[in-house]
């Protein structure tokens, strides 16, 4: 209230000042007066949002003001660790050329992010083509569930990295073997997902779909497909962000072009700045990975 | 003649952890066709039960249930069901949930053209022309209802199952659907089987009330002609010395003689 009440005041003020200095050098009848912005209904509204807006972003930015205020003084104190500054200064660096290409041991950072994208992207596609219609049938078939059941629940638990020494024996390479583990990573939360959507399908519906004598193809696609996609979308945020978790530390073992190969490398140049950006580089890669799926997901959500 | 719909001693026998609980024993009942029944009972009584039976959806562990001499074997869209909360599929709007039965019963038999205009009559018939666009979550639990009752009332049922179909609506909508009822019932001739908690309903809409004993073990108690002129009129009835008389008859059998099990104890 008080910023929009400033607000006119200065602008009123503002828009007052050259037109009296009008009225008195030409002609003392009053011109049409012209409503000010924030006296219409849209201007309201307007001012209203910009206000809002406001409220809404001073929580967020405060608490980036003390993160980056707490980093800066854990930099001055210690000084192994580059400050807010020097980092920005090099990731302005980094970010003005970011696909250049020295050789297979020095590339811009676009390449490497788009690299450790092209891997997550197979091992998660593999993940979601197979992983999917398992969770289905484990939800349609009791028999399969039993018999999937013990497997899953020993499998599930174990570590990512754990399966990259199989994955090198079996593949051979160390390219497929890191998407080998992002796919064995990021498979289980879409199985089971998938699976407890199916099986949480409301027996109304299935009672529509047995009063009606639907066939399965109708059944599939009228009631499972979409009463379980949310479920399936729920599975595939999760996996998504399981495989970005993942890839960093695959690529750190198996190297190539990468984003977590590029970390190790900037660790063996001791070049911690550009580690740092690493870090938020894959933070933010993460997020917009999920907001996106999040998007996605509220698209089909029909509650 | 024989009856449309005949129920012989039939029970239902459910296998639970527990052991077998006897839901329901010894059920007969005929309906002739035109005929509305209306199943009224204390909750857990089995009422549903009986419902879902004639339905298909559960078989009878004895006896025999037989709609126009043929023994009912499974669910099929020639009985029709109303179910308590509407059940319409959330991602389809009005249109398409009416259109999927439709498409199902007689898909193989008509075009495309005739199809839709069958859809477009039945949600026509419950006045809902206007909401066919809508999905179920852009419109009131009446008008869900409504469309609930379209889609059964399209695919031309021999029997019409209503389990609590108004159960969960507000007193002023279920009142106004029970009157939209009954002239639908009019027009089409329907035989209609309702499952109800509302004694109000039951004489109201009814030919014959089924009194059901409480479960377990339930059974038919008491079976009440209503025998009221159509069509009714919920205002003029609410002063006929006849209606209460078979009002309080039903309460009579509800709360005397079938008293609520934890009431009772």
């Amino acid at each position: 209230m008080n910023a929009v009440t400033l607000n006119d005041r200065s602008l009123s003020e503002v828009m007052a000042a050259p037109e009296t200095e009008q009225l008195a050098a030409n002609e003392p009848v009053l011109p049409t007066r012209r409503t000010p912005l924030f006296e219409t209904e849209g201007g309201k509204r307007f001012l209203e949002g910009v206000v809002n807006g406001v409220k809404a972003t001073i929580p967020p930015v405060l608490g980036l003001v003390f993160f980056v205020a707490l980093w800066a003084i854990i930099a001055n104190t210690g000084g192994k660790i580059p400050g807010p500054a020097e980092t920005w200064t090099a990731a302005v660096d980094l970010f003005s050329d970011p696909f250049y290409d020295n050789g297979p041991n020095d590339k811009g950072i676009g390449w490497n992010i788009l690299n450790s994208l092209t891997r997550v992207g197979i091992g998660f596609g593999l993940a979601a083509a197979i992983g999917i219609p398992l969770g289905f049938m484990i939800g349609r078939f009791a028999f399969i569930n039993q018999m999937l059941s013990p497997i899953i629940s020993i499998l599930r638990p174990v570590s990512p990295l754990a399966w990259l020494p199989i994955g090198l024996l079996v593949l051979q390479k160390a390219e497929p073997a890191s998407i080998w583990v992002i796919f064995i990573s990021s498979i289980w939360p879409m199985v089971l997902n998938t699976a407890a959507g199916v099986q949480r399908i409301p027996q109304d519906y299935m009672n529509v779909a047995r009063v009606l004598n639907l066939s399965e193809f109708k059944v599939f696609t009228r009631i499972l497909f979409p009463a379980v996609l949310p479920y399936v979308l729920t599975g595939v945020r999760l996996a998504i962000g399981v495989a970005w978790l993942v890839i960093v530390a695959a690529e750190m073992l198996t190297g190539g072009v990468g984003i977590g190969f590029w970390v190790w490398d900037e660790w063996n140049n001791l070049n911690v700045a550009h580690i740092i950006i690493a870090i938020f580089i894959v933070g933010i890669v993460g997020l917009l990975l999920e907001q996106g799926l999040m998007l996605i997901a509220k698209r089909f959500s029909y509650e | 003649m024989q009856s449309y719909v005949q129920i012989e001693n039939a029970g239902m026998v459910f296998s639970t952890r527990k052991g077998k609980f006897t839901a329901l024993t010894g059920i007969n009942l005929n309906v002739e066709q035109g005929e509305f029944i209306a199943l009224i009972g204390h909750s857990g009584c089995g009422k549903s039960t009986l419902l879902n039976l004639v339905a298909g959806l559960l078989d009878a562990s004895n006896g025999v249930l037989l709609l126009a001499n043929k023994e009912i074997r499974g669910p099929g869209p020639e009985r029709a069901v109303v179910f308590q909360n509407h059940s319409l599929l959330p991602w389809l709007t009005a249109f398409e949930n009416v259109h999927l039965a439709v498409e199902k019963v007689f898909g193989g038999r008509e075009t495309s053209a005739q199809l839709k205009a069958r859809t477009r009559a039945a949600l026509d018939l419950v006045g809902l022309s206007h909401a066919a666009a809508k999905l179920p979550g852009e419109i009131s639990g009446g008008m869900k209802q409504r469309v609930g009752i379209a889609r059964a009332l399209a695919m031309e049922p021999k029997v019409l199952l209503m389990d609590e179909p108004f159960g969960a609506l507000d007193a002023l909508t279920r009142a106004h659907l029970q009157d939209e009822l009954m002239k639908i019932v009019a027009a089409t001739k329907s035989t209609v089987i309702m499952v109800t908690h509302d004694v109000d309903e039951a004489v109201l809409l009814s030919d014959r009330i089924v009194m059901m004993t409480n479960g377990p073990a339930a059974t038919i108690g008491e079976i009440l002609d209503v025998g009221l002129p159509r069509p009714r009129d919920r205002l003029q009835l609410a002063h006929d010395p006849h209606y209460s008389a078979l009002r309080s008859q039903v309460l009579e059998f509800l709360y005397r003689r079938q008293m609520r099990p934890q009431e009772a104890a």
